[in-house]
């Protein structure tokens, strides 16, 4: 087996009385893509932000490539080469693409000058499919093309790790597909990814093991076939009618 | 250096060398006086950019900077017999450093709550300068006559400060050229446009924002410097006039925020505007008026001031007046 | 002793005054998370209301509902000129533009009225209560202070109207979708801010000497108490008031008055600092 890239050590996220997060354990492996699912409101993105240091765990902590790095600010997050995607989309309105993605390059672990940032942002732009609106006001893109430049952002960084939070929600048929086509990109670069997402066709087919979130606790773990088949999986879905009426809606698509 | 290769950074060569030659070579004391004030006003202005255009945060107090600076170098001119030079330099440091530890503090606020901070600080320093008797309390302090004829006397002396303001004014201008065009701008840009984003990106926004505060401090504090020792007097409400500080954020709204050009242009137009409103009789006492009427239309319909309005319309100018 | 102890009490009293101006600037920013820089401006406008109603030959205590009457008004003016068409778009541009309101008002003013101070002279009682000296004014004011803020909350949680702008206040898409008509509310809920703000300006006239420039101070005290209650909460904005009050009736007795100011600042800051949503918890 490869050596774990993240462990997350029995963190617990609580905002008040109210937990959202409640003594999580998992762990990814260099180069894996681990899927992360649940109900909404299982608390995915709290344990993102728990991961990048937006939030501080309330107990339990976060191990990144063998050192503790729950407590850190996220641009020191970053620093250590673990890098993320919003799932409510936050570009930088009134900067143009190339300036929001120089900004990932410039400010990641490699720390690069502002002229070799530019290069290495151009390099991800074409990567990412945005090459024809490297000059475009961020602001002025639609939501398929913001969520690319969150991709593109993060991974400007040259990341080891990257977190991608719901970047196929919302996105039409095709535009999913050239999402995915990227996604396994970045995987054949050697990057590991620990995904959010909802589109359970996607997520089965390209996690490589996925863990299964519901009211803040995990529960269940492992292959994609193994979660699907979970009673207690189905359970926690099917108990969500919105889920419910999700999963309809994809089979009939 | 790739800054010398900006058309901007000849054009602000350009620039400063008429303000400094026009007087000169005409010898027009007059023009001089009326060049000076434009050259206070852009130096507010453009420094004060750095904060509200750059990086987001909307400083109310900036004057404060420009009023120490002021009294630290007539302080140590005038109780301690420094030199201007090194007086004016030690104050811009001086000043530099206390906004830099200020800013730790007041930084960590965001929006309303550190626009009316750096209010309290300039009406806290008013406070205190007016109540501290080292620095002549509610009076003031007057230097003396003696402390131009180390510079050969009060006509010479006038014309030098006169144009150390110049280069203060060319060094802020720069100041902004050289910020906008670095990776330390980028990362301003970047917390101006999202604070939270760019954290997870990996800006350091605490020091980023703490050195964009403290760096706004240095040139304006050097040009408070002057422009009291050209006086000869400073006195606390003059020294911390919020108002003028207030109009400084007009400028920088009416030629365009985050802009480089546009600070100029708004203190530029600023003061003819001023000129002309204070020669209208009925109009002199309104003028705070017309500056918030001016301030609230440029808010309400032209965000982007001047040459953001411009820069719309004629997108091929962005890349020559940034 | 007696005189500290008249002092606190004193500091009670107008305390509650400046809860009530509190109020209403925490009330605007709880509602639509503008911070109305114009708010010292309305303060003083308050004043000279109750100012030139009084110089009419009004009571001065009748004249607080013109006085709320018209500021109601001038709430819902400057709402519709300076604020409706920036509330989405950045912070910074409300703030800018809720000051550029506040220039204009104090600039008229000072052009109007000049900086000098003006007073409403009437006949002041002293009473003795327990043995120790408040003055009829100052009671009255902290009495007017409560009623008012007894009829906010009649308002906010009794009547249809109050309750829609508690909806606004709470999740302006949500009880837009349920039919509220989230302009009409905000720009009522500016107007009532305002109203407060200028009965707030209108009782501290009946007790001290004012200018056009006298606002601003205010304003800053109405920052402290709304911040030390936790911004946008009413009832922690009136708990500010008071405590504010209470600290500058148990330190006059020792400091300058000149000194109040530098003192308030920076409880402000390091309440900010070290309690950033208030003592008693605020909106986020």
């Amino acid at each position: 087996m490869k050596p774990a890239i993240l462990e997350v050590r029995n963190v617990t996220k609580a905002f008040g009385g109210l937990i959202a997060v409640k003594d999580v354990s998992l762990t990814q492996y260099q180069g894996e893509i681990l899927g992360l699912i649940g109900p909404n409101g299982a608390g995915k993105t709290t344990l993102f932000n728990v991961i990048n240091g937006v939030y501080k765990p309330t107990s339990g902590e976060v191990i990144f490539e063998g050192q503790k790095i729950s407590g850190l600010p996220p641009y020191e997050v970053v620093r250590r080469g673990l890098a993320r995607t919003h799932q409510i989309v936050k570009p930088l309105n009134e900067m143009t693409v190339l300036e929001n993605v120089t900004v990932g390059a410039c400010f990641g672990p490699q720390n690069l000058p502002l002229e070799a940032a530019q290069e290495v942002a151009a390099e991800v732009i074409e990567f990412t499919g945005l090459g024809k609106y490297a000059d475009v006001l961020a602001g002025k893109l639609n939501i398929a093309l913001k969520k690319r430049l969150e991709v593109a952002r993060a991974l400007a960084a040259k990341p080891r790790l990257l977190l991608l939070d719901e970047v196929l929600a919302g996105l039409n048929p095709s535009e999913v597909a050239k999402m995915l086509d990227v996604i396994r990109a970045i995987r054949d670069q050697g990057i590991s990814i620990l995904m959010i997402e909802h589109i359970m066709q996607a997520i089965m087919s390209l996690s490589d093991r996925i863990v299964v979130l519901n009211f803040g606790e995990k529960l269940a773990e492992g292959s994609p076939d193994e979660v699907a088949n979970d009673p207690q999986v189905i359970e926690a879905y099917l108990g969500d009618p919105e889920m419910a009426k999700r999963i309809l809606e994809e089979e009939e698509a | 250096m790739k800054l010398l290769k900006a058309p901007l950074f000849w054009l602000i060569v350009g620039v400063t060398a008429i303000f400094a030659l026009l007087p000169l070579l005409s010898n027009n004391i007059t023009l001089r006086e009326t060049l000076v004030l434009s050259a206070i006003y852009i130096i507010l202005a453009a420094n004060l950019n750095l904060m509200i255009g750059y990086t987001g945060y909307v400083n109310f107090g900036s004057i404060v900077f420009f009023g120490l600076g002021g009294y630290l170098t007539l302080w140590l001119v005038g109780s301690h017999h420094w030199g201007l030079y090194s007086a004016v330099l030690v104050a811009g440091v001086s000043v530099s450093a206390l906004a830099f530890l200020l800013g730790i503090g007041i930084l960590r606020l965001r929006g309303a709550y550190f626009a009316l901070a750096t209010i309290g600080v300039n009406e806290a320093v008013k406070d205190f300068v007016s109540n501290f008797d080292v620095w002549g309390g509610s009076e003031g302090i007057f230097l003396p006559f003696t402390a131009y004829k180390a510079m050969g006397g009060a006509g010479k002396a006038l014309w030098t400060v006169y144009l150390l303001i110049v280069l203060v004014m060319g060094s802020s201008l720069l100041l902004s050229l050289a910020v906008r065009r670095s990776k330390f701008g980028l990362g301003l840009f970047a917390i101006r446009e999202d604070e939270d984003a760019a954290v997870v990106l990996g800006v350091k926004a605490p020091l980023y924002k703490t050195l964009a505060y403290s760096l706004s401090a240095f040139l304006p504090a050097i040009a408070g410097g002057l422009y009291f020792f050209k006086n000869g007097s400073v006195v606390p409400e003059e020294a911390f006039n919020l108002n003028l500080s207030i109009e400084a954020i007009v400028m920088v709204m009416l030629g365009g925020q985050g802009t480089v050009t546009g600070p100029t242009i708004g203190a530029f137009l600023y003061e003819r505007l001023r000129g002309m409103l204070l020669t209208i009789p009925g109009l002199s006492n309104f003028h705070m008026v017309i500056a918030g009427v001016l301030l609230l239309l440029i808010i309400l319909f032209a965000p982007g001031g001047l040459m953001g309005w411009l820069y719309r319309i004629w997108p091929r100018l962005r890349r020559v007046l940034e | 002793m007696i005189e500290i102890v008249s002092s606190i009490l004193d500091g009670l009293l107008i305390g509650l005054v400046y809860g009530l101006a509190s109020i209403g600037l925490t009330l605007i920013f709880g509602v639509m998370d503008v911070v109305n820089l114009a708010h010292g401006a309305v303060i003083s406008l308050g004043m000279f209301s109750l100012y030139f109603f009084f110089g009419a030959g009004l009571h001065p205590y009748l004249a607080l509902i013109p006085v709320a009457i018209i500021g109601f008004l001038l709430g819902v003016l400057i709402y519709q000129i300076a604020v409706r068409r920036i509330l989405d778009g950045p912070p910074l541009m409300t703030l800018l533009a809720t000051f550029a309101v506040s220039m204009i008002i104090v600039g008229i003013g000072t052009a109007l009225w000049s900086t000098s101070p003006y007073n409403v002279n009437f006949k002041v009682q002293t009473l003795n209560i327990f043995g120790y000296t408040v003055t009829s004014a100052r009671l009255i004011a902290a009495l007017a202070a409560v009623l008012v803020t007894f009829m906010l909350y009649y308002f906010l949680y009794r009547t249809t109207l109050g309750k829609a702008v508690r909806a606004v206040s709470n999740n302006r898409e949500a009880a837009e979708l349920m039919g509220i008509p989230s302009q009409q509310i905000l720009a009522i809920s500016f107007g009532i801010g305002t109203a407060l703000a200028m009965l707030s300006g209108a009782l501290i006239a009946t007790l001290f000497p004012f200018t056009i420039l006298s606002g601003s101070i205010y304003e800053l005290k109405s920052f402290v108490a709304s911040v030390l209650g936790g911004l946008g909460n009413p009832t922690g904005a009136l708990f500010g008031g008071v405590i504010l009050g209470l600290i500058e009736g148990s330190v006059a007795p020792f400091i300058a008055i000149s000194w109040t100011n530098v003192i308030e600042f920076v409880i402000f800051v390091l309440i900010l600092l070290f309690f950033p949503t208030g003592l008693l918890g605020g909106r986020k």
